[in-house]
């Protein structure tokens, strides 16, 4: 199944982003498990030094920024293929 | 540490890039041309429209408020997409990288430099900090970068520009960048490193990550996103930039000239410290401080009392101390908060003295 990790310790950027990535998984009918990253030790293994981060199948595809749903679900379309 | 910058890759210019430009330089045109009206615009309708007298109290201050706030609005959202759009250029791992071969001294200067063009969110800092000293930055340049970041801030930069005009704006961003340089290379030579939280030294990046990061960025995606960036920012603070301005326009009315002569203004030599320790704790957007900053200076306050003031309150923060726990034990967030301070307040001094 696909996993999508929103790193950040909670912020309003991060929560928007979390639900970008709620809502595109929603809308592409697919099944995926979000999961928030709020330690910062488990951020840091990741290298992300600007939060809000995106990571899908533990692959870094957003830092520092919210991204678009629209980007969102080309990550999620190339992630699903390559799965 | 291997970073993804080795090559600063030229970006290709293809036609859907040329097409974003021209939108770029059909909404520049657009601009100037509101901006240019805006005047006239704010006489009509108050003047005009509501057919106040021209000598009017009340006239005189809606026709202030009619222009100011599209002015500055105007203002923010041009600036800001223009230092986006610089912004989509910079990332806190390119930073690392460049300042990681640097030593003390010029590491200080390139860290306050980035500081003050990198966008920042205070959730950022702890792994921002942790990511600096993972790489084997010392402390002080870590530091630097982490008090020139949020003291500098691109709001209150183009606030400043439209409510006091460049110089002021300049002022700002030179001895903002100075503070974080001094302090940061300060609070290095003290030798503090014993004060970090040790998990920060143990953590172990992960195996098998990818990194999918989008460094070869077409114009027309770096356009779009500062676009985002642009429409983002204004919204959150073009509300507060209207309340400030009104709240700015009451105290103008109503509040006697000179009322604050006596407790802000050069000749009270306590009035420095005493603003920036009443900033420390405080945390305001700077959309929110710049219109009463400027209510403040109207009133008699000195200019080098309410910088002060207005840096305290942005730079230094009590949730801002409360995140920055996590990494740094108390006695360096004292020492941190104190070598701060102690910068501001010379700064203050030394404008007031200067101007």
């Amino acid at each position: 199944m696909t996993t999508i990790k929103v790193l950040g310790s909670g912020c309003a950027n991060c929560k928007r982003v979390e639900q970008i990535a709620r809502k595109v998984i929603i809308d592409m009918g697919i099944e995926a498990e979000v999961i928030k990253v709020t330690d910062y030790a488990e951020i840091m293994a990741y290298n992300v030094m600007s939060t809000p981060g995106l990571v899908i199948n533990e692959k870094i595809v957003s830092t520092g920024r919210i991204p678009t749903p629209a980007e969102v679900t080309t990550w999620l379309t190339s992630a699903l293929e390559t799965a | 540490m291997q970073t993804e910058l080795t090559k600063q890759e030229k970006t290709p210019f293809s036609n859907a890039d040329l097409r974003s430009w021209a939108v770029v330089a059909l909404a520049a045109i657009i601009w100037v041309i509101l901006y240019n009206v805006i005047e006239p615009f704010a006489n009509w309708l108050t003047y005009g429209l509501l057919d106040l007298p021209k000598d009017s109290h009340l006239g005189q201050s809606l026709a202030f408020f009619f222009y100011d706030v599209p002015k500055l609005l105007l203002l923010l959202s041009g600036m800001i997409f223009v230092i986006s759009l610089v912004q989509t250029f910079i990332n806190a791992q390119k930073v690392r990288a460049m300042v990681e071969k640097r030593g003390e001294g010029v590491g200080n200067l390139m860290a306050a430099f980035f500081g003050a063009v990198t966008p920042f969110c205070s959730c950022s800092s702890v792994p921002l900090f942790i990511g600096f000293v993972q790489a084997g930055i010392p402390l002080g340049i870590t530091l630097t970068f982490l008090i020139t970041s949020p003291l500098i801030s691109e709001v209150a930069f183009v606030l400043l520009i439209g409510m006091f005009g460049w110089k002021v704006a300049l002022l700002y961003l030179i001895s903002g960048t100075t503070i974080g340089m001094i302090s940061g290379f300060i609070l290095g030579r003290m030798k503090l490193e014993r004060y970090v939280e040790g998990f920060v030294y143990d953590i172990k990046p992960r195996t098998g990550v990818q990194m999918a990061l989008e460094e070869k960025l077409t114009w027309e995606e770096r356009i779009k996103r500062s676009a985002e960036s642009t429409r983002e920012i204004v919204s959150k603070v073009w509300l507060y930039v209207i309340v400030g301005i009104a709240i700015g326009a009451g105290i103008h009315g109503f509040v006697p000239e000179n009322a604050l002569t006596g407790i802000m203004g050069k000749d009270a030599w306590w009035s420095v410290p005493v603003s920036v320790l009443i900033g420390i704790p405080l945390y305001s957007n700077p959309a929110g401080i710049i219109p009463i900053v400027s209510a403040l200076l109207g009133k008699g306050a000195s200019l080098g009392t309410v910088l002060a003031f207005m840096m305290s309150v942005i730079a230094l923060s009590l949730p801002e101390m409360i995140i920055l726990r996590r990494v740094l034990k108390p006695q360096l967030i004292a020492v941190f908060i104190g070598v701060i301070s102690v910068a501001i307040i010379i700064t203050g001094y030394l404008f007031n003295i200067v101007i």
